[in-house]
């Protein structure tokens, strides 16, 4: 939308040109002058609309390493069933699971899920145990723009392992008005 | 008005993995959002979900305001015996919600 209106400015500005260069060969003061408000203006926008607050990726992986530490998290073990294509991001349908034999000498410790452009970085943490029988976890989450989806699971051993999904979502939560 | 709906078995067998489903229902009020004329709404989340048996826990969840309005959490756990499942949410503004249910291991 910001990038619309800006575009619309943009060709206003070039209509503008366009009409005032018959009037001279070379560029004069007026066009100039026009040219470098309008850049100005285009400049300024951004930092004018007021945007909904966003976990910056150093939050994001800040609240990784809060769970982590210095340990390293490799990539798979962990499934992470979302839809590619939500509509609706108030309510997104989420399944964690993790291949584990859930023994009491190998099982999950805990899943840490994380998204990439909520105003908060973290979604849930779930502790299971030996006990649990099957490493599976199920939710509905919030998602406030289309992002990437971590889930981040701490076997007993403590290795780290994760996935991660790309989400698309339609309608944004926490950006209506409340009543 | 608070309310929880669980659903487990009413009966398993020894050793099986069985399904808890559980929903609590909270507006899980993201502290992000604006009234017309401006003003922050306060967050009001559940933060803390636990699931005991027979005293022991077999899990428990840190919720954050990404966790859509009304809970619902679904989770796995291996039945040894007959007891009892204590469900516990904790919440901002004092929110503290108990249920329960009752397996029989056959």
């Amino acid at each position: 939308m910001i990038r619309k209106s800006g575009n619309r400015f943009a060709d206003k500005i070039m209509r503008k040109q366009r009409t005032m260069m018959p009037n001279s060969d070379h560029t004069t003061r007026r066009t100039f002058l026009t040219l470098a408000g309008g850049a100005a203006v285009l400049g300024a926008v951004p930092a004018v609309i007021v945007r909904p607050a966003e976990a910056t990726p150093a939050m994001l992986s800040a609240a990784i390493r809060n769970v982590v530490g210095e340990a390293n998290v490799r990539t798979g073990r962990v499934k992470l069933d979302i839809p590619p294509l939500v509509e609706n991001g108030n309510t997104v349908p989420m399944t964690v699971s993790v291949a584990s034999p859930m023994t009491t000498d190998d099982y999950v410790k805990s899943i840490h899920v994380f998204n990439e452009k909520n105003p908060q970085p973290n979604i849930g943490n779930f502790y299971l145990g030996p006990r649990a029988g099957r490493a599976q976890v199920s939710t509905r989450i919030r998602l406030a723009d289309s992002q990437k989806v971590t889930a981040i699971a701490r076997l007993s051993d403590d290795t780290f392992w994760s996935a991660t999904a790309d989400v698309v979502v339609t309608l944004a939560a926490c950006t209506e008005e409340a009543i | 008005m608070p309310s929880a709906l669980i659903n487990v078995p009413s009966k398993a067998k020894r050793g099986d993995v069985i399904e808890i489903k559980t929903l609590m229902s909270h507006i899980m009020e993201t502290g992000y959002r604006h009234t017309a004329s401006g003003e922050v709404v306060p967050r009001d989340i559940i933060t803390s979900f636990t699931c005991r048996f027979n005293g022991a826990e077999i899990f428990r969840a840190d919720l954050y305001p990404a966790i859509a309005a009304n809970p619902f959490l679904t989770f796995f756990t291996t039945v040894t015996e007959s007891g009892k499942f204590e469900f516990e949410w904790v919440g901002d503004k004092g929110f503290s919600e108990t249920a329960s249910a009752s397996i029989t291991v056959e």
